[in-house]
């Protein structure tokens, strides 16, 4: 069975209409803990990507050869062998990075995105299909993450990428770490006010 | 008179002979603390002592009893006016929760050592441990994990319940079992970067075993929570704990009280959450907020009341 979607229809899914983040509501911890800057988000959305899609290759490889009775078991150890190469990778060649991380990058081997995709995606379809889905899915949850990092760090610090784009800090509130729920809520009704207003357009 | 007899007085003799000096730290020394200040150490001394010799840093030897080879930096020795009570200062503050290994020479007339450890006491420590985890750093709310199942099962009291107990009792079998693997073959055999895959098989396999054992034992109990054991895997704290115990070298007693202030700090969150979140249903709440918006919403209030415990010291 081979999905009928072509590959950029296939980033472009994850990206948008089933963005990880802000869509199906999944892998929310990081996105609430260490969001605060754009460019923690995009390092952590580095791993994901890096581990989404090599796993989703990993399955699709293999998923002839595994017993659908065990098939949730395997799919976890993928995820923690490539999550355990990314974790040595990143404390090797990225030390600081991988410090501000702290332990957000072994916790990838539990996010619900990777197994879902897995189990719904890659067991199913062809290893092309997988490929571009596993570049879909990583890229939406990095630019859920980066859009996170981007209005806590312009309205917490004023700053973006550590550079001074306002000169002042608005409101500090949003770099407190726990400031990640509020900004995630706030964020969520802002698109569904978005999507009301969308429809509301297209009806008229 | 017996030889029997002779012998046993003779025993008796050597032994009241040698127990001054058996005693002889500890009768020196009346009682040891942490100080008020966390770079301090009180020691009191049984009888008056030589004032030069007390008050002389360069007599003293402090460690950590993990670390004998780094010595702590001694800053000064106060004697107080009674000549009893001597206060430790120190240039860094120390790290109250290990123990730590004071020598003290030149005070007896022979010149041996004294050495004593100061460390605070050990249950309480525990228990700091787990109100730690608990309330103070709070899985949920100051930690920011195991969130996907926080929001997905706190909609109802009942199911809050569930999740949270479901959840405890396989946070606490798998942190022991974790700790047995690691301290007992990934350590010994320098296996180190196997964490994360040992970690995540042993806890899907305590799943995989709570759910045949509740089963085929309690078959009310496993329709009850049956359902929240596939979520538990699914679950970071599951895999954070581990991971934490291993960072931070705990032993048996400290793990098993941190898996038990996580679980029950999962089960106080999620609890909190679902009586919020069920008075909410009732109230009018604009669209666009309705649903998981609001519920984030409400959790950083949650967050912003736990902030409160953070300066909460016990023991």
């Amino acid at each position: 069975m081979a999905t009928d979607k072509t590959n950029l229809q296939l980033v472009v899914n994850g990206i948008l209409n089933e963005n990880p983040i802000f869509r199906l509501v999944l892998s929310m911890c990081p996105a609430v803990g260490i969001s605060t800057t754009v460019m923690n988000g995009f390092m952590l959305g580095i791993a994901v990507l890096f581990v989404q899609v090599c796993s989703s290759c990993t399955i699709a490889l293999f998923k002839n050869v595994i017993h659908p009775r065990i098939r949730i078991p395997t799919y976890t150890l993928t995820i923690a062998t490539w999550v355990t190469v990314i974790d040595m990778v990143l404390a090797a060649y990225l030390p600081e990075a991988y410090a501000k991380m702290g332990i957000f990058i072994k916790l990838i081997v539990a996010f619900a995105i990777i197994t879902m995709r897995l189990e719904m995606f890659a067991s199913k379809e062809n290893i092309n299909a997988s490929f571009w889905d596993g570049i879909g899915m990583g890229l939406g949850f990095m630019l859920g993450m980066m859009a996170l990092g981007f209005v806590r760090e312009l309205l917490g610090m004023g700053t973006l990428l550590g550079y001074d784009v306002l000169g002042f800090k608005p409101m500090l509130f949003f770099v407190l770490p726990l400031a990640g729920f509020f900004c995630v809520g706030l964020m969520m009704a802002f698109f569904n006010y978005i999507e009301i207003v969308y429809k509301r357009a297209k009806r008229a | 008179m017996t030889t029997h007899t002779i012998r046993r007085i003779l025993l008796s003799l050597a032994l009241v002979l040698a127990l001054p000096v058996l005693a002889q730290a500890q009768d020196l020394i009346a009682g040891k603390s942490f100080g008020k200040a966390p770079n301090e150490i009180l020691v009191t001394f049984a009888s008056a002592v030589d004032r030069a010799a007390v008050e002389n840093p360069a007599n003293y030897r402090v460690y950590e009893e993990q670390d004998p080879d780094i010595k702590l930096n001694l800053e000064s020795v106060v004697l107080a006016e009674d000549g009893k009570t001597a206060t430790l200062t120190f240039r860094e503050p120390l790290n109250a929760r290990l123990p730590h290994v004071v020598a003290v020479s030149g005070l007896a007339e022979s010149g041996a050592a004294a050495s004593f450890k100061v460390m605070k006491p050990y249950l309480g420590y525990l228990l700091s441990i787990l109100v730690g985890s608990l309330l103070i750093n709070n899985f949920v709310f100051t930690k920011y994990l195991g969130l996907c199942v926080f929001f997905g099962t706190s909609k109802r009291k009942d199911t809050a319940k569930g999740m949270g107990l479901t959840f405890t009792m396989v946070m606490v079998v798998s942190a022991i079992m974790s700790w047995f693997f690691y301290q007992f073959i990934l350590k010994p055999y320098g296996l180190n970067f196997l964490q994360i895959v040992v970690f995540i098989g042993l806890v899907s396999l305590t799943v995989q075993a709570v759910d045949t054992v509740l089963r085929k034992v309690n078959p009310a109990l496993f329709n009850a929570f049956g359902v929240y054991l596939v979520l538990v895997i699914a679950n970071c704290v599951i895999i954070a704990v581990p991971l934490i115990l291993a960072d931070n070298e705990y032993n048996f007693l400290e793990s098993f009280m941190l898996a038990l202030g996580a679980g029950g700090g999962f089960l106080l969150a999620l609890y909190l959450m679902s009586s919020v979140r069920e008075r909410m249903e009732l109230a009018n709440i604009p669209t666009t907020f309705k649903g998981v918006p609001i519920a984030f919403i409400v959790a950083g209030q949650f967050a912003l009341a736990f902030l409160g415990f953070s300066g909460l010291t016990l023991f």
